[in-house]
């Protein structure tokens, strides 16, 4: 049975979620929701420095604040951990450097946020106060703020222990560089650019905060945590403080978002951890948005050199590149593998023969870096797609054409790429042509000819934007080869009640995305029941101890193929009950409707629900079948998906004051089969905004101090309705044969798409200008100056 | 501390609050309305927005003693006691307006206050009138649209 041949069922439908009424209402529980009376709160001191070395901590202040109890500096605090530090589970290569990095620091600060000491108090209010008036004395020490600062000669060090600020250099080319000479020495056409991504804030709108509540009698402890990864925390917590994992227990409440911020370890919930089982009572913290500027991590902080070698024709022969990418001053539970995620990925969906990566981290006096929304697709997309676009000028062709001339063809699945991948499926010229299609390519271009010719201030600019991205994260022996420290599998278990009710347990992690509707859809149709009277457990490791939980979109293609297999494994189960009851060969029964038939004999039928009862009772079964219908299934992938499409982007530039205006947004995706296509098209809307948003509008801006500057949402720029477009949206499905349903996964793909589309979209309107590129974000007055500057430098 | 009353979702409730806490706190810690969510601290996010006497108000930028005497509604407020959805919540479940959830109490806050004050607004009017309310997960064109619906103006 695949679940496409099912129809009509639920799979495909536009299901309204059952995840709504308790969100719409507010009975949906999150991390500050919690009451826990006689919570001791913790207020987190965070350094004011880039880098300085801690001279003194006074408390003096803080302690005569009523319902300030504590103030505890990092010295204070270190038995709490003693030899343990926060966890980085990605040493790229065998001589990565990873500084050890403590929860609250000793010693020296490394940046703007690092926690220094922490206060605790009675109330939040008590422990804001007494956070704030502790007075540390710095001596401030020379800072590295910008990337290509960390690795000039005579670079401050962020780490005076390190020889250099370099953590690693991590490269993919084989035994290829002398093709790929020769493919630039042929070449017709050369293309070489730079481009920037700059540093973003995540800003899911739940800031994080934790809770951990111990009990003290039996030794156990309960971790809350607004947190993507329960799981991952659960191991995590247990090793870095020897809590033996059979008495810890991590709870994810209701999370409000996480965009990949929440994939981590952090300081703070290791803190409260700590502190609780020592204090014997529960300790938490919720953190503040100015705060989460700089103590959660950030996304991107790359400078990207790429370059393409042609053919006359404009088919690329080798792409080439070469990029820094800031770790900040500590890698956290990721931090070194994002660069690596784009690393297989900078041909994008093209089929070019000859491939070089190269990227050499390093570390600066800054937040963090981490996973943010595509992890390293947005930035290997950005490169890929915006010097395309230079190769069209090169070439004399349109963008839809230079793509139309190197796309991977249709027949050429499965793929295997120059980077080492075998992608499983694409019609990317389809999915384009239908792109454009949608955006009425023609008339805005005779809007765009005719403006320019009268004049106009108001230039018109349609940029394109072809993906691919690896999703389904992962194949665990693939994890192997790329070091990192667990696997990709995930797990679940289908349990049916005596009243043939369902229970799914998932051990992937939903923050928003979903997963009670579709995994329900999902399991109905398999089973012939009411979506409604199927149940999805996650995100407690008390109820569902097996999982490696949400991130990299990955959850329908390994999470979801897990619900679906344990699900078929219950429908086995409940044959041999069937054909036993039936006296029947299981061969010759089919299963529909929640209904087992004999082939050829109508009247012999049992429902499932008859079986369910039966196998409760446990009265009458096959010899030697245990009672109960219940399956698990651990599902590791055997390959990533490929999901991928085509964005244009229309913008209207205002070339007085460098204003852009995102006018237009055609998205059509290739996600495989979509089990809601309601969810699916939530899921692009909101990963659009978040590309543009980085595209137009947001920027981690730091001064050469290395204080952040944008650090609240008045000055950091997540938009509004107001300036958010109206996207229009088609798909075009090629199901994935990597899984049974199909399906790829969709959380990421409008955020890789949409900010070279959006830049694309804005250079074209200014070409005729001279303009050739524009750095993200394209504000107002970047715009202007790229304007300007082409002019000839008449700013 | 200082004695406030407020009228809560119809409900007088009588407290003592320092001068200083914020109505959203009291509304959170000490009435235990947790649907009132704080997602900054600037004013900028909208998470918060309650009613006072009918009109929108970012309960995280005012305290709880300038409502004193003040009517309160709160998204706990705002369904049938039977449970039925006010009819903006019902917009925002049919046209999928919410992933996360969490900007989602105060923009149904915001979208009621803004449908009332303001009939007959089209897509432009709702995409400003809501400028103040931030969602990261939507990209807001499905709460745009259930807006309009509910407002009886459009929308899918």
């Amino acid at each position: 049975m695949t679940i496409t041949e099912d129809a009509p069922g639920h799979v495909g439908s536009r299901r309204l979620r059952k995840e709504d009424p308790a969100l719409l209402t507010g009975e949906a529980k999150f991390i500050d929701d919690l009451a826990l009376p006689g919570a001791i709160w913790v207020g987190v001191v965070r350094s004011s420095e880039a880098h300085a070395n801690i001279v003194g901590i006074d408390g003096s202040a803080a302690l005569e604040i009523d319902g300030v109890n504590e103030v505890l500096s990092g010295e204070d605090l270190a038995p709490l951990w003693g030899e343990g530090a926060l966890p980085c589970a990605w040493p790229v290569t065998p001589d990565m450097k990873n500084p050890a990095h403590l929860p609250v620091a000793r010693g020296t600060a490394k940046y703007v946020g690092d926690a220094v000491a922490v206060v605790l108090a009675d109330s939040r209010y008590a422990a804001a106060d007494g956070a704030a008036a502790v007075v540390v004395d710095y001596e401030p020490l020379p800072a590295v703020v910008e990337i290509e600062d960390a690795v000039a000669d005579g670079a401050p060090l962020v780490h005076a222990d390190l020889e250099s600020n370099e953590c690693y250099t991590w490269g993919l080319w084989g035994d290829n560089a002398p093709a790929i000479e020769a493919a630039f020495a042929e070449a017709a056409h050369v293309v070489s650019e730079r481009y920037l991504q700059q540093r973003l804030i995540p800003a899911p709108m739940e800031p994080r905060g934790c809770a951990a509540v111990p009990s003290p009698a039996g030794g156990e402890l309960t971790l809350y945590s607004a947190t993507q990864i329960p799981h991952i925390l659960k191991v995590m917590t247990a090793v870095v403080l020897g809590i033996p994992e059979n008495k810890l227990r991590v709870v994810a409440p209701s999370v409000g978002g996480g965009f990949g911020c929440k994939l981590n370890v952090y300081a703070e919930e290791i803190l409260c951890s700590a502190l609780a089982m020592q204090r014997g009572a529960p300790v938490r913290w919720t953190e503040g948005r100015a705060e989460a500027a700089v103590s959660t991590i950030q996304g991107r902080g790359q400078v990207q050199h790429i370059e393409l070698a042609a053919d006359a024709d404009g088919k690329v022969t080798a792409v080439r590149v070469k990029l820094l990418a800031d770790m900040g001053a500590y890698l956290q539970l990721v931090t070194p593998g994002v660069p690596l995620l784009g690393g297989f990925l900078y041909h994008g969906c093209y089929d070019i023969p000859n491939y070089m990566f190269e990227c050499t981290s390093v570390f600066t006096n800054r937040t963090p870096t981490d996973a943010y929304r595509g992890a390293g697709r947005p930035e290997a997309t950005y490169a890929v797609e915006r010097a395309m676009d230079s190769l069209a000028v090169s070439v004399g062709v349109s963008p839809e054409e230079i793509r139309a001339r190197n796309f991977i063809g249709a027949d050429a699945f499965p793929y295997e790429s120059a980077a080492g991948l075998v992608f499983d499926s694409g019609d990317y010229q389809t999915v384009l042509d239908k792109a454009v299609a949608l955006a009425d390519i023609d008339g805005r271009r005779a809007e765009q000819a005719q403006r320019r010719a009268s004049g106009s201030s108001k230039r018109i600019g349609v940029g394109f934007s072809s993906y691919v991205e690896m999703c389904g994260l992962a194949p665990s022996r693939v994890l192997a080869s790329l070091d990192y420290g667990a696997g990709g599998w995930e797990a679940a278990t289908v349990r049916i009640s005596p009243t043939c009710k369902v229970q799914v347990v998932t051990g992937s992690t939903p923050h928003g995305q979903g997963h009670e509707t579709c995994w329900s859809m999902i399991v109905a149709d398999q089973l012939g029941v009411d979506p409604d009277d199927v149940e999805v457990l996650h995100s407690d490791t008390a109820v569902s101890p097996t999982g490696l939980d949400t991130y990299g979109s990955r959850s329908l293609a390994v999470g979801g193929t897990a619900v679906y297999m344990a699900t078929e494994k219950v429908i086995d189960k409940a044959r041999a009950i069937a054909a036993h009851q039936l006296e029947a060969s299981e061969d010759d029964l089919e299963f529909s409707g929640g209904v087992f038939r004999v082939r050829g004999t109508p009247e012999a039928e049992v429902p499932l629900a008859g079986i369910a009862f039966a196998a409760f009772t446990a009265h009458d079964l096959p010899d030697g079948m245990e009672p109960n219908l219940e399956a698990h299934v651990t599902y590791d992938p055997p390959n990533f998906t490929f999901p991928n499409g085509t964005h244009i982007a229309v913008v209207e530039v205002d070339t007085d004051t460098g204003d852009v205006d995102l006018i237009d947004y055609v998205a059509v995706d290739d996600c495989g089969v979509q089990i809601n296509p309601l969810v699916v098209e939530g899921q692009v809307h909101g990963g659009i905004l978040q590309g543009a948003a980085q595209a137009l509008y947001e920027d981690a801006v730091y001064n050469s101090d290395g204080q952040l500057v944008s650090a609240n949402l008045g000055d950091y720029l997540v938009p509004s309705a107001a300036e958010a477009p109206r996207f229009r949206l088609d798909s075009h499905a090629t199901p994935s044969p990597t899984n049974p349903m199909g399906v790829k996964g969709v959380g990421e793909a409008g955020t890789i798409a949409a900010a070279p589309a959006v830049i694309n979209a804005v250079v074209d309107a200014l070409r005729d200008l001279g303009v050739t590129d524009v750095d993200m974000p394209a504000s107002p007055q970047t715009v202007w100056r790229a304007i300007a500057d082409a002019q000839g430098g008449a700013s | 501390m200082t004695a406030v009353t407020l009228t809560v979702n119809g409900t007088e409730r009588s407290l003592d609050v320092e001068p200083r806490t914020l109505l959203v706190h009291a509304l959170r810690d000490d009435l235990g309305l947790t649907g009132t969510n704080v997602g900054c601290d600037s004013s900028s996010c909208g998470a918060c927005t309650v009613l006072v006497d009918g009109q929108s108000a970012k309960s995280c930028t005012m305290f709880a003693v300038q409502a004193d005497g003040a009517d309160i509604t709160t998204i706990e407020g705002v369904a049938d006691a039977d449970g039925t959805l006010h009819p903006m919540q019902q917009a925002f479940h049919e046209h999928h307006a919410l992933q996360c959830g969490y900007c989602t109490p105060g923009m149904v806050m915001a979208a009621i206050s803004l449908v009332e004050e303001y009939p007959g607004l089209d897509e432009g009017g709702v995409r400003h009138g809501l400028e103040g309310n931030l969602c990261r997960c939507t990209g807001y064109q499905n709460i745009v649209d259930a807006v309009l619906a509910a407002a009886g103006s459009g929308g899918d």
